[in-house]
């Protein structure tokens, strides 16, 4: 992934409780894991992936992190097709064949 | 940030103090002492009339839903009812708020509040609609928003619907802070706060609860108007209390007595909610019983000292339905009605098509809730996320489901059945923790009168609990 220059929108990472710091409640697998933090801004200096960079957010806040990566886009969708909703759609059709009042 | 202790010890030892200035209420003036609080009280005076939130959330376009009739869904649960059974189906269109969920109400009145008290922002903790609704607030009034979600696993994967809802806060202006899964969360929530002087908009003050008071209201009113009289049932995604205890609290204010109120949430069992792995094998971020068993029993593990959403002093019935059955009516809530809804409505709509079987055919049942929905909170991107975290997809008995290995859509829409889940349980387990968290081995009798009312029970049934606790009443 690209670095990022003065004034990109960009999101970075930080590491808010090393393993060893969890909390005594929380799950054994959980507990392997560092509790992790994104957060986005502008950068407030040229960065490469991975270095540490200071950010603005959108309210204002100076925050430090290691830089994930510049304009980030949202990954989520509509996902791979689902082919069993077929079969859910064309059996409810079935069920209510000329049986719609409205 | 001046010179403070920011480690996490110093900062979970400030709590006390970061919350009494980021809420501005004073909850001791309720407390008694004892186990008791003046919830009635705190409910009058921490928070705004009826009118006056009528007033706050129509400035702000919220509220005023219609009510749809779903015939066909009716029609459809009628075929599997006995004779003479299966009431009329109905939905409050909750989506048409601001945001796309009933949401707003309780952001309309925190963000209100908030200004109304000289903050220049807020800070919510929320992985839900919640966030997304106190951020379009804080654009309609131009206050700073600052959302902290509970996100990803440790490789980064995010639940698709909490990706979309991150989307949206960011869509409306506000700063998103994402974390991977744990309680510790709290710990940055209190950092934000402390750093920033911004307002707590917790989802559980007695204005973000009074705030979905005027959903439950509005119904009655709208039943009346309509259809002549107040609805026999209203069935309520239950999760971590506020829509039940809100709308409860409205249906009684519209004189509504007789109406029952059921509360319905998605069955999660054996899922651990702060585990890294089970975090991506669940396919519903909310109203399900991993918030909806734990906040009904024990209510004041929230993020204010005494939550105003107390689900137990309303429940009149609790059910739990199944993943795969969620998704079948929402399949058949866009095939037989033409209605693209997203998933928290549909998990009461489920509970209510099987209800409804039960019921006279000249009943009205209402599912008070529908929320928007779109990529990543649609049914396709969820079973394609469950598919991809190796849940298995089936058909059958959706009772086979096991939560986290696989869904199991039932193989007819006859499968979908009634289950409840025992509240004489809940109530019993909402005793315990009420008296072991305050160490007691005696209570008043206030305590007593206070507890009955808490669980919607009577005096016997908690001398009955606190008998096998061996806790005394004095």
């Amino acid at each position: 992934m690209q670095g990022a220059k003065k004034g990109d929108w960009v999101q970075i990472r930080q590491v808010v409780l090393p393993p060893e710091g969890r909390a005594p409640q929380v799950p054994e697998d959980t507990r392997g894991t560092p509790l992790l933090l994104w957060v986005k801004g502008f950068a407030q200096s040229d960065a490469a992936v991975g270095e540490t960079v200071e950010i603005e957010t959108m309210t204002g806040r100076r925050v430090k992190g290691e830089l994930c990566g510049a304009n980030p886009r949202y990954i989520h969708d509509f996902g791979n097709f689902v082919p069993e909703f077929l079969q859910v759609d064309l059996q409810l059709k079935a069920l209510m064949e000329g049986e719609i009042s409205r | 940030m001046t010179g403070r202790d920011m480690s996490y010890a110093a900062v979970m030892g400030r709590k006390n103090e970061i919350m009494k200035k980021a809420i501005g209420i004073d909850y001791q003036t309720f407390e008694s002492g004892g186990l008791a609080f003046d919830y009635e009280r705190m409910m009058r005076e921490a928070s705004y009339s009826l009118e006056e939130i009528q007033q706050i959330q129509y400035s702000t376009g919220v509220g005023n839903t219609p009510i749809l009739e779903l015939a066909n869904l009716t029609a459809l649960a009628r075929k599997f009812a006995p004779a003479g059974k299966g009431a009329r189906i109905f939905i409050k269109d909750e989506a048409c708020n601001p945001s796309g969920s009933f949401k707003a109400r309780r952001a309309a009145n925190a963000v209100y509040h908030a200004k109304k008290h000289g903050y220049k922002g807020v800070v919510t903790a929320t992985s839900g609609n919640y966030g997304a609704a106190v951020a379009s607030q804080c654009a309609m009034r131009g206050l700073k928003c600052i959302v902290v979600q509970e996100c990803y696993d440790s490789r980064m994967i995010g639940q698709p619907e909490i990706l979309e809802k991150q989307r949206a806060c960011e869509a409306y202006g506000a700063e998103v802070v994402q974390l991977t899964v744990g309680p510790e969360l709290f710990y940055t929530f209190l950092s934000l706060l402390e750093e920033t002087g911004y307002f707590n908009a917790s989802l559980y003050t007695p204005f973000g609860i009074a705030g979905v008071e005027t959903l439950g209201y509005e119904l009655v009113t709208q039943f009346r108007e309509k259809l002549g009289r107040a609805p026999e049932k209203v069935v309520i995604t239950h999760a971590g209390g506020g829509n039940v205890t809100g709308t409860a609290r409205g249906l009684l204010k519209a004189g509504a007595t007789g109406t029952e109120v059921v509360g319905a949430s998605v069955d999660l069992s054996g899922l651990h909610m702060a585990s890294d792995k089970d975090f991506n094998r669940k396919s519903f971020t909310t109203g399900h019983t991993g918030f909806g068993i734990p906040f009904a029993t024990w209510p004041d593990r929230a993020d204010v000292p005494r939550n105003a959403a107390r689900p137990l002093r309303y429940l009149d019935r609790y059910l739990l339905v199944k993943q795969g059955e969620v998704f079948y009516i929402t399949e058949a809530l866009a095939v037989l009605e033409g209605l693209e809804r997203g998933p928290a409505g549909n998990t009461s709509l489920t509970a209510a098509f099987a209800l409804a079987q039960t019921m006279d055919r000249d009943h009205f049942i209402v599912v008070q809730e529908t929320e928007y929905t779109g990529a990543g909170k649609h049914p396709l991107p969820q079973i394609s996320f469950a598919k991809q975290n190796g849940i298995e997809i089936l058909f059958g008995d959706p009772d086979t489901e096991v939560p986290g290995k696989n869904i199991v859509f039932p193989d007819s829409p006859e499968r979908i059945r009634l289950r409840d889940f025992d509240l004489a349980k809940a109530r019993t387990s909402y005793i315990r923790n009420s008296v072991t968290q305050a160490k007691r081995e005696s209570i008043s009798k206030e305590d007593l009168a206070f507890l009955a009312a808490e669980t919607k029970s009577d005096e016997n049934f908690v001398l009955g609990v606190l008998k096998e606790l061996n806790v005394s009443v004095k």
